[in-house]
């Protein structure tokens, strides 16, 4: 059966487009059929992050609204064989979107993948619940900040309120992603640590992603962070979430760039 | 910037956490009960409407969070019918109060 998983966050810029792309690409490299969707109608961006944008024929609103096949808009990454995007429109309105269209395509890829992630617009608005009506489970992505602690906040609540399960009663299972993190000044008392943002949104952690380098290098040569340079400290950090995905028990460590004693103990503390 | 403003200086985290856990307390009870609000004004005039012709828009439900208490007000204006109305009386007017404890599930 396949999970249908929305990556989300309400606030923009806190890296749901990278972790949907990073994710995707673990799972995938794992052996997992993956889909990653993106629901970004207008400002999509997933295609870029994944290098697939000259690819791009067919979109997400094409085939919701029957202008075209599924197996037309799908784009099978050149780099692992059971890695697919389906894009979102660049060209169209938000609002040609329609809650029928979506669930028809959310059903036809539930029936040819194991996994089908949708990465969510920014906001609380139609397209952000869109992305998460259909979804068995839920990636919060946050970084440790203010502004992004309290619009999670507000989009965990939508979850268990908008949602197909929600409103069938069932529980809405929610996993944190806590990006940008920086394992230094959280021990320093300059940044909120894993525990004060574990505290505020009491949802379960899926993983701890350092702040990196690799992440813009990965994203202005078109790969997902993880395909790009497996060894990098935010690619084992995903690669660790997959699993966690998938029901390993993997133990929380914050990968780390440097070797150094300080990291390790930083790391550990934080962890 | 001396050893001492070095260990002086405040960390900002502890800052950020107790601001959000007091602004995050008050706007999960806000915006729970704005859709409550929302379910109750649907429902109230619906029950209404079986029985009196009410405006909807004579129909207030407002609710007051207080220290101990909740309070929940429900304010329904009934026109008075034509045939028994004196020059000078206003439309009746129904206060429903209800006050429910503090922190009980909305």
């Amino acid at each position: 059966m396949a999970e249908v998983m929305v990556v989300t966050s309400g606030k923009g810029g806190v890296g749901k487009t990278t972790s949907t792309a990073a994710l995707g690409a673990a799972l995938a490299q794992a052996g997992q059929n993956v889909a990653v969707v993106d629901f970004d109608v207008g400002l999509r961006n997933l295609d870029l992050v994944m290098g697939a944008e000259r690819r791009v024929v067919y979109d997400l609103i094409n085939v919701a609204n029957g202008e075209a096949r599924l197996s037309q808009a799908l784009i099978r990454d050149r780099r692992i064989d059971t890695l697919h995007l389906l894009p979102a429109s660049q060209t169209r309105d938000k609002d040609a979107l329609t809650e029928e269209g979506v669930k028809r395509v959310i059903d036809e890829l539930r029936e040819r993948f194991d996994w089908v992630i949708c990465d969510s617009p920014a906001g609380i608005e139609r397209g952000a619940q869109l992305a998460m009506r259909y979804a068995d489970l839920a990636v919060v992505i946050a970084n440790p900040e203010v502004s992004s602690v309290r619009d999670s906040d507000r989009i965990i609540g939508l979850l268990d309120a908008k949602t197909m399960r929600a409103e069938n009663g069932e529980t809405m299972e929610k996993h944190l992603l806590l990006t940008r993190y920086d394992a230094q000044r959280a021990g320093r008392g300059e940044m909120l640590s894993v525990e004060d943002v574990l505290e505020i949104l009491s949802i379960p952690l899926l993983g701890i992603i350092p702040e990196s380098e690799e992440v813009l290098r990965a994203s202005n040569v078109g790969s997902p962070v993880t395909l790009n340079n497996a060894q990098s400290a935010p690619a084992r950090a995903y690669m660790d979430a997959a699993k966690r995905l998938c029901g390993e028990d993997v133990p929380m460590i914050i990968p780390s760039h440097k070797k150094g004693l300080l990291d390790r103990l930083f790391a550990r503390r934080a962890a | 910037m001396n050893i001492f403003s070095l260990f002086g200086r405040k960390t900002t985290a502890p800052v950020a956490r107790e601001r959000l856990q007091i602004l995050l307390s008050h706007e999960r009870t806000t915006n729970c009960n704005a859709d409550l609000i929302a379910l109750l004004q649907k429902e109230v005039l619906a029950a209404l409407a079986k029985h009196i012709d009410v405006d909807p828009s004579k129909v207030q439900i407002k609710m007051e969070r207080r220290e101990d208490v909740s309070l929940l007000e429900i304010d329904v204006e009934i026109p008075t019918p034509k045939a028994d109305r004196k020059p000078a009386s206003q439309p009746a007017k129904v206060t429903v109060r209800t006050t429910r404890r503090a922190g009980q599930a909305a």
